[in-house]
């Protein structure tokens, strides 16, 4: 009698869990969303914190209307790990690098900043990553080699600008003069980089 | 089309247009006496971007040590910057992407200076003894270690005739997004990996140019058309002991 109401017991509390981790992860969501959710949640849940909905999401122009990141929160909530070792081997072994699932867009769109608007590192509890991560006690490795918050536009780490190939367009050969053509066909209908 | 680059859709242009122009014939490249390399290009296999490394690339570097001066360290500086790597000033564990090395005839007293770094090997002896497979050759012949399976065993250090990986010991913060190190992982000179794939030539040979040098290039060994492969059939060059056969991508000219 007691093993049973034992095992009930403790099936409850797993979903209970489960249910309340389901709420706490989460990728993108709208304002209002955003608000629903921390509305819904558990004072005993980890201080977690969701991406300011004006953000501009990399994957999704609509973001802010339809509050989906690269899949839906629920794919999200369930597979982010799978997305970012697929990604992984495919950026390290095959110099694949599509933004779609890439970690550092994760970062840059996830941020969270403290009071001195500066975004936090994952040491911090709020992190968007850490929060949840702590909560169920299931270790982040990605930082130790991965930095945990956007890094500043500057020298050559940024983004770069065309033309990314400036030694290439400097010089007087064929190859330089179809590059340029090429830019400037391109620059004509309005595609940028 | 829209995540990827001009830059890219240039590059993806003149690949097909290559292809085109070789047909679906074999192209054979001979790298070094005795090495041959085939290559298959086929205009079925013209890729987009974001589908990874070209096969028929092989990414290299040609010092002239003539024109490396003694009292320069810019291509290290530039390494440190754009890698985000620092020297403690403590040998034994410091990082080792790229360092300065100084060779004196004892009979003459000429000396000379130039950058050391990766290699590059065709065929390198740190992923022939790596346990794990974290120490590989891309397809394009830059040799990387992938550090979400390194498990710091160094066997890799041992086994690298140039010395040119180091272990990290400390933990790290504030990495560059695009060069992930951490604590208990190898490390060594990726040929700025992340430059090279957005288009870009090393941080290095940036730096050495801008600074008036010129002693570093950057190209493809395997496009008899780059710069690099015309100078390499037009002047003697260089391999840092050539003798142990790993077809290095890094060669010297006036050693
Ligand atoms: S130089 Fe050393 S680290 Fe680089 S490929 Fe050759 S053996 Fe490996
Ligand atoms: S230290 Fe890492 S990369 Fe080097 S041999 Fe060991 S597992 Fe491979």
């Amino acid at each position: 009698m007691f093993a049973k109401l034992k095992q009930v017991l403790s099936v409850a509390a797993k979903s209970v869990a489960m249910v309340a981790v389901a709420l706490l992860i989460s990728s993108a969501t709208s304002h209002a969303e955003e608000k629903k959710a921390q509305a819904g949640y558990p004072s005993w849940g980890p201080q977690f914190t969701l991406p300011k909905s004006d953000n501009k999401c990399v994957h999704d122009p609509d973001f802010a209307k339809t509050g989906k990141c690269v899949r839906d929160t629920a794919f999200m909530r369930r597979n982010h790990m799978e997305l970012l070792k697929h990604k992984r081997d495919r950026t390290m072994r095959q110099g694949i690098r599509t933004k779609d699932s890439s970690l550092q867009n994760c970062i840059n769109c996830h941020v969270t900043k403290d009071k001195a608007d500066k975004a936090i590192k994952v040491s911090n509890p709020k992190h968007f990553c850490a929060s949840c991560h702590l909560f169920v006690a299931v270790k982040l490795d990605c930082f130790e080699c991965h930095r945990s918050t956007p890094e500043t536009p500057k020298g050559s780490a940024s983004i770069p600008k065309i033309p990314a190939h400036s030694n290439l367009l400097a010089a007087n050969t064929d190859e330089a003069k179809n590059l340029k053509n090429f830019l400037s066909n391109h620059a004509k209908e309005g595609v940028t980089q | 089309m829209s995540n990827i680059s001009l830059k890219d859709q240039y590059i993806n242009k003149t690949r097909r247009d290559f292809l085109k122009k070789a047909g679906a014939g074999v192209t054979t490249a001979m790298l070094a006496s005795g090495i041959t390399l085939m290559a298959y290009p086929d205009p079925a296999l013209a890729r987009e971007p974001n589908e990874g490394v070209d096969p028929t690339k092989r990414w290299g570097l040609l010092i002239d040590v003539n024109k490396c001066t003694e009292d320069c360290n810019e291509c290290v500086t530039a390494c440190s910057q754009e890698n985000g790597w620092k020297l403690d000033g403590n040998p034994a564990v410091d990082s080792q992407w790229i360092r300065k090395l100084k060779i004196k005839n004892p009979k003459t007293g000429f000396e000379q200076t130039f950058p050391v770094m990766c290699q590059h090997c065709a065929n390198p002896p740190c992923v022939d003894v790596c346990p794990t497979g974290a120490s590989f050759k891309r397809a394009d012949g830059i040799v990387l270690v992938d550090k979400h399976i390194c498990i710091g065993c160094r066997y890799c250090m041992m086994a690298c005739p140039y010395k040119a990986r180091s272990f990290v010991h400390e933990p790290l913060e504030d990495q560059k997004s695009h060069a992930p190190r951490g604590k208990g992982t190898v490390e060594s000179c990726t040929l700025c990996v992340h430059r090279v794939d957005r288009g870009d030539q090393p941080a290095c040979v940036d730096r050495c140019a801008t600074k008036g040098h010129g002693a570093l290039m950057f190209g493809d060994l395997n496009d008899p058309k780059s710069e690099i492969a015309k100078t390499l059939a037009t002047y003697a060059t260089k391999q840092i002991r050539a003798d142990l056969g790993l077809d290095t991508g890094v060669r010297y000219q006036n050693l």
